[in-house]
């Protein structure tokens, strides 16, 4: 059953599974560990009076609070993305499975900049809001907009090919055994789907706590008001205070691992609703 | 329930899959809708069941046009070519679907649905399968489980698509006999789609052959000693 092992010399294999080692070393583990080497360079107690200051924790609930409406939306979305695109065909349908990856073509700053456009004082709908006293840029909605957008593919990614694959034919032995839509969707739909979105939500959730670019564009940077933790860390560097900068680097650092340990538990999962 | 499809007509695109076929299948009768692969079959199913419109020509339930109604208020069984299980649901649970989403007032209570679901697999010989998943079962098991589960609503007419068609042989032959025995006991209309002419010859009481989406009666008398023809077939010739 086993596919014949290949039979290069001991010593070239042994070089490049060396090689390999040291590229992940380089790349990966070395850099992750400095981070936790400087954030802890002046003891636990220097750590957590970094990450306890009022600017750090505030822009650590800034970040909570981005990622907890960013990512609902997100797994809405794209729930629905799936549902509409991978079980039905309808005219300019691969229009919209094109213009899903967008926020990934675009460079973040661009999208940036088009929210400011978008809902800048100067503009239409930004001035109409204005009025009603709605701030969006260099305020939390433009921040959170922005997120939102970075942020959409990571869920619908997962999920349209997946329902594509598993067809409607569940669906249709459901209906026809008197089940409405929403009992459906609720019994049927979702459940094959179940592992495939917690993926997708984890990507997406990693991606929002981090995301610095198209946030960085509509926040406007001020300090205890509209700054996350990314961009918390970057105003930090800027100062020279180093110590602070990367003791709310290493949380967004946890955050990241947290993320890959998921993710690896998940996709072992995922890879069985595949029909 | 009797089953009539009026002058049928369905086209996919520029392609007409069927055309003006009309059918009756008799109260309790059961008749195999043969056909080479492509001839429409499953269209024709999907029709009555309700899951695809005509383009043309009615559905007809006991005399009643039925074409515009819902696919699940048409009281349909359907056992799927490919069985459509539900891959995350257990067997029992698989089976006890259309009972579980009934309306709240017409929900059985729990007891009634173990009662009803063991009963079920019992009847398809597989009552000690019911916490396993579609994945873990054979599958001529995973054929049994779906026609369990599409008689646990007391469906007024079932509808087979090629049920046996991916068995190999000798599973397919004792499961064609064994449907045979199931619809002369509890004589519910049905209508087996089938490419297999010794397969329909054999099981049904009638033959109805599909050609390129066109239909012809043919009335071969079942060949078999094993039972006679259910009663209320012989009601239906009558008419
Ligand atoms: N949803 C569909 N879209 C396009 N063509 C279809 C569709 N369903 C069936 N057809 C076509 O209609 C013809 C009949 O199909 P089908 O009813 O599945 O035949 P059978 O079940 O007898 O093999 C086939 O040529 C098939 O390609
Ligand atoms: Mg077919």
């Amino acid at each position: 059953m086993s596919a014949p092992r290949p039979r290069e010399p001991l010593a070239v294999r042994l070089l490049l599974i060396g090689l390999a080692f040291a590229a992940i070393a380089l790349f990966l583990v070395i850099p992750l560990a400095a981070v936790f080497v400087e954030a802890f360079r002046h003891g636990a107690g220097a750590w957590l009076a970094a990450v306890s200051e009022p600017d750090a924790r505030h822009a650590l609930k800034l970040t909570l609070l981005v990622a907890a409406i960013a990512v609902p939306v997100n797994a809405a979305f794209g729930l629905a993305a799936g549902w509409a695109l991978g079980k039905f065909r309808f005219p300019g349908r691969n229009l919209v499975l094109t213009l899903i990856d967008l926020p990934f073509a675009v460079s973040p700053i661009v999208a940036g900049l088009v929210f400011v456009l978008a809902f800048g004082r100067s503009s239409l709908l930004g001035g109409w809001l204005a009025g009603h006293g709605i701030e969006v840029v260099f305020a939390v909605p433009g921040i959170v907009l922005a997120t939102v957008f970075v942020t959409f593919p990571f869920v619908a990614r997962e999920l349209v090919p997946l329902m594509q694959s598993q067809g409607t034919d569940e669906e249709e032995a459901a209906r026809v055994l008197g089940a409405g839509f929403f009992t459906t969707f609720l019994r049927v739909t979702l459940p094959n789907v179940k592992w495939a979105l917690l993926y997708g939500i984890v990507l997406c959730t990693a991606r929002a706590v981090g995301e610095f670019g198209a946030v960085s564009v509509v926040s406007g940077h001020i300090r205890g008001a509209t700054n996350t933790l990314p961009l918390h860390v970057e105003a930090l560097y800027n100062e020279y205070a180093f110590q602070g900068a990367f003791a709310a680097a290493s949380l967004l650092t946890l955050v990241a691992l947290a993320a890959m340990l998921a993710k690896a538990f998940l996709s072992r999962h995922a890879g069985e609703e595949a029909p | 329930m009797s089953i009539e499809v009026r002058s049928v007509s369905k086209s996919f695109g520029s392609f007409l899959a069927l055309d003006d076929v009309s059918l009756q299948v008799g109260d309790g009768e059961f008749v195999a809708l043969l056909g080479p692969s492509g001839s429409g079959k499953t269209s024709l199913l999907r029709i009555i069941a309700g899951l695809e419109e005509p383009d043309r020509g009615t559905v007809h339930f006991h005399g009643e046009d039925a074409t515009r109604r819902d696919a699940r208020e048409r009281r349909v069984g359907f056992v799927f070519q490919h069985y459509a299980l539900f891959r995350r649901m257990s067997v029992f649970e698989n089976v006890a679907f259309g009972l579980r989403v009934k309306p709240r007032a017409e929900r059985p209570p729990e007891t009634d649905v173990k009662r009803r679901v063991t009963e079920l697999l019992k009847l398809v010989q597989l009552d000690w399968l019911g916490d396993r998943l579609p994945s873990e079962l054979s599958g001529g098991q995973r054929q049994r489980v779906a026609l369990a589960r599409a008689l646990a609503v007391e469906p007024k007419v079932l509808l087979l698509d090629e049920p046996f068609g991916s068995l190999d042989a000798r599973v397919r032959q004792e499961l064609r006999r064994w449907l045979r025995r199931l619809h002369d006991e509890i004589h519910l209309t049905s209508l087996f789609v089938t490419h297999d002419q010794e397969e329909a010859l054999e099981v049904a009481d009638r033959v109805v052959l599909l050609d390129r989406g066109r239909s012809s009666r043919t009335a071969p008398p079942r060949s078999s000693s094993r039972s006679p023809p259910p009663r209320s077939s012989s009601t239906f010739s009558a008419r």
